[in-house]
């Protein structure tokens, strides 16, 4: 699956970002992160607050400068495209997604009139265009016309998901999608997920601080402290059998965001196999 | 005022006006007595001192003294818009084309067009206008920008994130910079006669022209800044983006 021929979709090799300021500045907010999936694969990034995963997935689609480590996409350094056709290519979705001015299908429209692929203009064509997007993330014809400054942080987080949609993207990276949802509401955005990753063959990495959320959606996974990976490999099995401590205290709520100094030296668990793992061979 | 004369007479007596204000200020602890003095001062100092070395240009009335006085307006001018944003790399040099091109043009279509002629007496006053308008135009347009790039980073982000190109993503502020930055301009150009006579209008009156010659040399004086900094706002917004984003089209952080 993963040989010279058939790439994964996506890898990400030993990627690192150094804060450049605040108080993390020169530390390694993203230290060494390797992962890889496979086309219309699902691969989640665990970790409690301020372990470094909306950086990682900025630095994937460089929103910042990587300074260490490579993105390959179908094999193929993304330094080599044109940073504009990674990020089509590459679609993100916001922890807490931003709102262009104009109505909610201003907003679903924003990368095909990018691409002059939809009328300029608001009117019936657009909403044609627009409607069927809303549907697959679950919302009514009727949100096309709202202002999308009067979305709800949910409702926001679903149009920013058709947004992303809208620019049939191969691999989307998915920050925290849930976050601000209630249960059901979260558990229907899963369901969604499910079925977008069953109908097309999007690939996803999916970004959450809850475990088993994560085996829910996908699996395999890796969980990241300060930037590190601790562990990665097959969901059930870390969460069952955990190889580390850290990954034992993360599942049981124990472990905060910042655990202090003395994590920095630890390495990271031996995965079994680079297939098992989602470590690059 | 003595006659059709201003003297430094009349100067000192409307220092008067002066005082008003800063009894004013003291009354309402405004604390603006110091700024309204030193301003004051230095606004007699300045004019006095720049009458002196245009007395001087204008009797000599050679082409290369008028240059360098322009140069020289088109510096100072280009140093104080900069430091307003001076976070943004190369902000002088931004300011130095946005200005001096507008300022440039403006001024080269007058005197090709015959509109103004090219003797210091017109070259100089008119020049001064033009770069002092740009200079606020080319100021508010650029700090607006860098301002709005902060304020509205995550919407400039969802865009980038969309794949738009960095001219793009930065578009809803950069219009809105320059509308913002227009307003003046437009709105004293509407209200014109009015609202308010304009300086150039009522400098001439005052000093004896006829009405209607004041009117047209105003309406060309309209004419001419509306140019001027419609010019120096889209110099700005064309060379923003290239400092506002990298190479890799991510967004810089001001520290402002
Ligand atoms: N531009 C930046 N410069 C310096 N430090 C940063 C920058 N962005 C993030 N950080 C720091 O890097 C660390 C990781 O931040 P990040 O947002 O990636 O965490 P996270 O895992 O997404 O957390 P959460 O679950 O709360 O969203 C944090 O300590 C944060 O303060
Ligand atoms: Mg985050």
């Amino acid at each position: 699956m993963t040989d010279d021929a058939h790439p994964p979709k996506l890898a990400v090799h030993e990627l690192g970002v150094v804060a450049r300021r605040g108080a993390e500045e020169g530390q390694r907010i993203v230290d060494a992160v390797s992962f890889f999936v496979i086309q219309g694969g699902v691969f989640t990034v665990v970790g409690p607050s301020g372990s470094g995963k909306s950086t990682l997935l900025r630095a994937v689609v460089r929103l910042i400068e990587p300074d260490a480590g490579r993105v390959l996409l179908d094999g193929r350094d993304v330094t080599a495209l044109p940073v504009a056709e990674l990020r089509r290519r590459v679609g993100l979705v916001f922890q807490r997604p931003a709102m262009f001015e104009g109505t909610v299908a201003d907003n679903v429209l924003y990368g095909p009139r990018l691409r002059r692929e939809c009328p300029e203009r608001d009117g019936p064509e657009a909403r044609d265009l627009a409607v069927p997007l809303l549907e697959r993330v679950g919302l009514p014809a009727d949100f096309a016309g709202k202002p999308a400054d009067e979305l709800s942080g949910g409702e926001a987080q679903r149009v920013a998901l058709a947004r992303a949609l809208a620019n049939r993207p191969e691999v989307l990276l998915l920050d925290e999608p849930t976050s601000s949802l209630d249960p059901t509401a979260s558990r229907r955005i899963e369901e969604l997920l499910a079925a977008l990753a069953e109908s097309t063959d999007l690939t996803f990495v999916f970004v959450t601080h809850d475990l088993h959320q994560a085996r829910r959606i996908g699996d395999h996974g890796l969980l990241l402290v300060e930037g590190r990976v601790v562990e990665q490999g097959r969901l059930p099995g870390m969460l069952d059998d955990p190889a580390h401590d850290l990954t034992r205290l993360f599942a049981t709520g124990r472990l905060s965001g910042r655990t202090g100094e003395s994590l920095r030296d630890e390495r990271p668990a031996a995965g079994a196999g680079p297939d098992d793992t989602g470590t690059l061979p | 005022m003595s006659g059709d004369q201003f003297t430094y007479v009349d100067v000192a007596a409307a220092l008067v006006l002066v005082a008003l204000a800063l009894v004013l200020s003291w009354r309402q602890r405004l604390d603006l007595e110091r700024d309204l003095l030193v301003a004051s001062v230095r606004a007699f100092v300045q004019l006095t001192a720049i009458g002196f070395v245009i007395a001087l240009i204008l009797d000599a009335d050679r082409g290369l003294w008028v240059l360098l006085m322009l140069a020289a307006m088109l510096t100072f001018a280009a140093f104080t818009a900069a430091r307003n944003v001076r976070v943004v790399p190369g902000a002088l040099w931004l300011m130095v084309v946005a200005l001096g091109l507008a300022s440039a043009t403006t001024l080269g279509v007058m005197v090709v067009l015959g509109i103004i002629p090219t003797g210091a007496r017109y070259v100089i006053p008119v020049g001064g206008m033009i770069i002092g308008n740009t200079m606020n135009v080319a100021s508010v347009t650029a700090l607006r920008i860098v301002q709005d790039a902060g304020a509205q980073r995550g919407r400039i982000e969802a865009a980038l994130a969309l794949g738009a190109e960095p001219r793009a993503a930065a578009h809803g502020i950069i219009r809105r910079a320059v509308r913002l930055a227009m307003v003046p301009v437009i709105d004293s150009t509407k209200t014109m006669g009015i609202v308010f006579l304009p300086g150039a209008m009522t400098g001439m009156i005052l000093a004896g022209a006829p009405p209607l010659e004041a009117v047209r040399l105003q309406v060309v004086v309209m004419f001419m800044l509306i140019a001027a900094t419609g010019l120096a706002a889209t110099t700005v917004t064309w060379l923003m983006p290239s400092r506002l984003f990298t190479p890799h089209q991510q967004l810089r952080r001001f520290d402002t």
